[in-house]
């Protein structure tokens, strides 16, 4: 289980800038237990951004936004409606935005923060996509490639020097993440997003808030049992 | 009080903005507790470099401090620069070190990522990465404006000269991009100067010159210059030093060569004189061959 939390509707506007048409993907796995991307967070939104004067395309809830393969199947029909959009906004952890960027290659906007139970995670599937749990999910600056797992130094203004045809300084069979986003942000037609500057990490948007910790999500197997 | 005593321009700085040409050296310093090396070293540029740039446990190799080197380099009558990367120091230590740094009168500050910590010889070591080089120019910045990155306020404000680096020996379209884009932010939040990997084909650094000239980039800029010493440093560095390519014509002439330090320094002048006149100055790495810089800056015209 991966405990995630919605970001402010304000902030999640302010995200879209010009972007008018959106059409919003919510997971139906661990954000539906953790109540932040279930059906009624989606409807909840859906509203939020009309009101703002938004114009929503679709919204669809897919079971387990971490599998690639079962985003292809169930978005298949709803393919149209997404490519006419300027936007997708995602309900799910930062794994389930990083797939679904790749699988409707659009960009995707994250709705919600992953914070952290104590160490990284992989998802239910396990795919090639890592979220270091930062708090404060910035996937549609990188095209939804995570800098802080997919860059060993965790760059958040580009890459480094060190890069060598492509490969990470830290690895040779490594690829260098940032030429990973340089390349994404391309395909997206976002080449423009490089140019901004990204202040230093709130570690302390790590932690989940008190009330969380308390509650079932911090242990649900043994509210299961 | 010294810090306010210290508030004028640089040597570095003033001969960069003067438009002449600057030539700065570099200082590793040693892997123990003494500062001979670095003092006779430091006796050989004092009156020819123009700034000496001091590195930061460079390569991830543990040892003795770029802001003690700094020091004993300025007390000597110097002036250095003080390389700062981000792989040790959290912002805490980072922003305490700089204005350490101001207190003792350093007055250039060089801003870099830093290696990883696989490359040295302390794999074990948790590589921090808290900033990023555009985030260190920015927290300089803040500083200088008199508050730390909490929003706290100083009781005294520093000042600097402040520098950062490029790679124009980018080897992908995505690498060179993303160097271009990533100077721009550094100018963005206060970089003042700039050096460059080591140039060892002129041509790819005019060209870039060329490319950031379109771009309305307008800044000192500083070739790198590394004393090859054999041909064997060539493979090595053509292997294992991303951004840096050596020819082969260049690696030749070191392999055949009688004379090794005569044609190194030939090299040397050679590039330094090619990129001349489409930059500020030039940066010399001479590892340990410190003593063959004043032969050297004899050369270039
Ligand atoms: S930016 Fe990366 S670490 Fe942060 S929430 Fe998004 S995927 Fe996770
Ligand atoms: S080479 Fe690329 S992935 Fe590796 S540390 Fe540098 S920027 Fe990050």
């Amino acid at each position: 289980m991966i405990l995630t939390e919605q970001k402010p509707i304000e902030e999640i506007i302010e995200n879209f800038g010009k972007e008018k048409k959106i059409f919003i993907v919510g997971c139906g796995g661990c954000p539906e237990g953790a109540e932040t991307g279930g059906i009624k967070e989606i409807n909840k939104i859906k509203e939020g951004l009309e009101k703002a004067g938004k114009k929503i395309t679709g919204t669809m809830s897919i079971d387990f936004l971490c599998q690639k393969a079962l985003i292809r199947s169930r978005v298949r029909p709803r393919m149209e409606t997404i490519e006419k959009s300027d936007a997708v906004l995602v309900l799910s952890c930062g794994l389930g935005v990083q797939a679904s960027t790749e699988v409707l290659n659009k960009i995707c906007y994250p709705a919600l923060n992953t914070k952290t139970f104590g160490g990284r995670i992989t998802g239910m599937w396990h795919g090639s996509e890592r979220c270091d749990t930062c708090g404060d999910c910035l996937l549609e600056y990188t095209g939804g490639i995570c800098p802080y797992t997919a860059c060993p130094k965790q760059l958040l203004n580009g890459a480094c020097a060190g890069q060598s045809n492509g490969k990470c300084e830290t690895d040779p069979d490594r690829d260098c993440g940032w030429e990973l986003i340089y390349k994404r942000l391309k395909k997206l037609g976002r080449l423009e997003n490089l140019y901004r500057f990204i202040e230093p990490r709130n570690y302390s948007k790590m932690l989940p808030k008190e009330e969380d910790r308390k509650s079932k999500h911090w242990a649900l197997d043994e509210e299961v049992i | 009080m010294i810090a306010k005593k210290t508030k004028f321009l640089s040597k570095f700085q003033e001969k960069l903005e003067s438009g002449e040409f600057a030539i700065t050296c570099e200082i590793g310093p040693p892997k123990g507790a003494e500062d001979e090396e670095i003092k006779s070293a430091g006796e050989i540029l004092k009156g020819l470099a123009d700034g000496v740039n001091v590195t930061d446990l460079q390569s991830s190799v543990m040892r003795l401090g770029s802001l003690t080197t700094c020091h004993i380099l300025k007390e000597m009558g110097l002036d250095p620069i003080y390389q700062v990367t981000c792989r040790d120091r959290n912002r805490l230590a980072l922003q305490s070190d700089i204005l350490s740094a101001y207190v003792l009168g350093i007055k250039n500050i060089l801003a870099l990522t830093g290696d990883f910590t696989n490359i040295g010889d302390h794999p074990q070591a948790e590589p921090v990465f808290d900033l990023d080089s555009v985030q260190l120019l920015w927290a300089i910045k803040k500083l200088e404006e008199g508050y730390d990155l909490a929003g706290k306020e100083l009781t005294e404000k520093p000042s600097f000269f402040k520098g950062a680096v490029v790679n124009p020996g980018a080897d992908t379209e995505a690498a060179l991009e993303l160097q271009i884009i990533k100077m721009k932010k550094k100018i963005d939040q206060g970089a003042q100067f700039f050096q460059t990997q080591a140039i060892f084909d002129p041509e790819v650094f005019i060209k870039f010159m060329e490319r950031i000239s379109k771009m309305d980039i307008d800044i000192p800029i500083l070739a790198g210059i590394i004393l090859l010493k054999s041909d064997k440093m060539a493979n090595y560095m053509n292997k294992f030093v991303p951004g840096v390519f050596v020819p082969e014509s260049t690696s030749k002439r070191m392999a055949e060569t009688q004379d090794k330090i005569a044609t190194c320094l030939e090299i040397a002048a050679e590039i330094t004189n090619a990129v001349k006149p489409y930059c500020q100055g030039v940066h010399i790495q001479a590892l340990g061959w410190e003593k063959h810089i004043p032969a050297l800056i004899e050369k270039i015209k």
